[in-house]
């Protein structure tokens, strides 16, 4: 199992490989728009701001991700990796996501803790390749001040104070807004389904 | 629905978890790694590491023991003692840390803060924050302690943890060191002012000693996040009988599948 995770500068992947690792999947960390054509699936991490993804669109690898996407290779945006899919997010009006969906990412609401730190369940929708094996109501861990809304494509709905999308996909294209290589044996078994997600 | 997280903390000296009363009478406790292992399997939603040798000479060590620990471990990890600048900070992510909890150095020069989130981002880091008040004094008036609570900082705790979160503070860790290793219940009056003055998460620390603890911390001081060590150790009461009874009280928590 070949995963190619992309290093764009927004925080640290070492638990994240370390995750992949420990699945038995041989991992690419990579910066180069190069070496995801030739990737085999593909994981867009991300802690931080949606500001960071600006580099995506500078250093080409939008550009490459777009290819692959359209190319049917499973790709999995993780937090600020699953915003990115969307159109854009209020934290960074002026900057673009893939747009993959057209709906954008927004703050919660207050009348509450802002980060949305911590452990949360997964109210999650029948036939989810990414999910499968996970029982509804299992919990993943959150770290986060913005969030994408429900949309045709969600499979898991998390709620705080307001439901947003915990994941989503649509064919090849998946994302998660918790951290799966922070998210115990529901996270790793998430991980487990993309690495050994297939093109029918 | 959010759970409440119960953490467990491992004071870690030159490799080893120690466990003494204010740091004194350290009896060895075991191996880092296998017990975070432990805590993790039993339903820690996350595990602190503190190093409490913190000397230059042992940062290799400590290093180690965290690469250790992260190698099998899939909860958030969280290490602090002795990280004084973001270089540090940025060998114990590479170590496999998720977060890093300061005090001292935050204290010392408050850039810090916004030094280690620029980088890895404010979920990465937690400021820790040592207070002792006077016994029956307003809250308001609980004040900063360093140099594991022997010298008092000057601060205000209310108006420190304000400024760590308008500086870029992902958490407040906070340890009543009144309380700490007595395990005569948390300082929920103080948790509860600080949680109530700033909108990031509250990890209560200090005093932990029996569920209804957690209860109350939970429910009159506010906390996000309960931490303890002592507790933990030689299984005297582990995190799965604690979640079972928080659960009959009605406060939400995880159960790992």
């Amino acid at each position: 199992m070949l995963a190619t995770v992309i290093d764009y500068k927004a925080g640290n992947l070492t638990s994240v490989v370390k995750a992949l690792r420990h699945l038995g999947a041989q991992v690419t960390v990579t910066e180069s728009p190069f070496e995801i054509a030739g990737a085999e699936r593909v994981i867009l991490p991300g802690v931080g701001h949606f500001s960071a993804t600006v580099r995506l669109e500078k250093t080409g690898m939008a550009t490459a991700l777009r290819d692959i996407i359209g190319r049917g290779i499973p790709f999995l945006g993780i937090c600020v990796g699953l915003q990115w899919l969307f159109a854009g997010s209020t934290e960074a009006p002026g900057c673009g996501g893939l747009a993959a969906f057209p709906e954008s990412c927004g703050r919660f609401s207050p009348g509450r803790k802002i980060p949305h730190v911590g452990w949360n369940s997964l109210d999650i929708r029948p036939g989810s390749r990414l999910l499968a094996g996970v029982p509804n109501g299992a919990f993943a861990y959150f770290t986060h001040s913005y969030c994408a809304p429900l949309i045709a494509a969600t499979v898991a709905a998390t709620d705080y104070g307001e439901p947003f999308s915990a994941a989503i996909e649509r064919g090849n294209v998946m994302g998660v807004q918790f951290h799966p290589e922070k998210s115990g044996e529901t996270g790793l078994q998430v991980l487990r389904n993309f690495l050994e997600w297939r093109t029918c | 629905m959010l759970t409440r997280r119960i953490i467990a903390c491992l004071d870690v000296r030159d490799g080893r978890v120690v466990k003494g009363v204010q740091f004194v009478d350290l009896i060895d406790a075991g191996d880092p790694a296998e017990l975070a292992a432990r805590h993790a399997i039993a339903g820690a939603d996350e595990v602190v590491l503190l190093d409490i040798t913190a000397t230059h000479e042992n940062r290799g060590t400590l290093l180690d023991t965290v690469r250790r620990t992260a190698e099998r471990l899939f909860v958030p990890l969280t290490v602090g003692g002795g990280i004084r600048t973001a270089d540090e900070a940025m060998a114990v992510f590479e170590a496999g840390a998720d977060k890093v909890s300061i005090n001292s150095a935050a204290l010392a020069r408050p850039d810090l803060i916004s030094e280690i989130g620029a980088k890895f981002g404010a979920q990465a880091v937690i400021v820790a924050i040592d207070a002792r008040r006077v016994a029956g004094s307003p809250v308001k008036q609980a004040e900063v302690f360093v140099a594991g609570g022997r010298k008092p900082a000057g601060r205000r705790v209310v108006e420190w943890a304000r400024e760590a979160e308008s500086r870029g503070a992902g958490e407040i860790l906070l340890t009543s060191m009144d309380s700490d290793g007595t395990r005569s219940g948390f300082d929920c009056e103080l948790t509860a002012a600080v949680s109530r003055a700033v909108q990031i998460p509250v990890i209560a620390s200090g005093g932990a000693g029996n569920a209804q603890h957690f209860i109350r911390v939970f429910r009159e001081g506010c906390a996000d996040a309960a931490l303890a060590a002592g507790i933990f150790h030689f299984g005297i009461a582990d995190v799965r009988t604690l979640k079972e009874q928080l659960q009959i009280d009605g406060i939400p928590v995880r159960f790992p599948c």
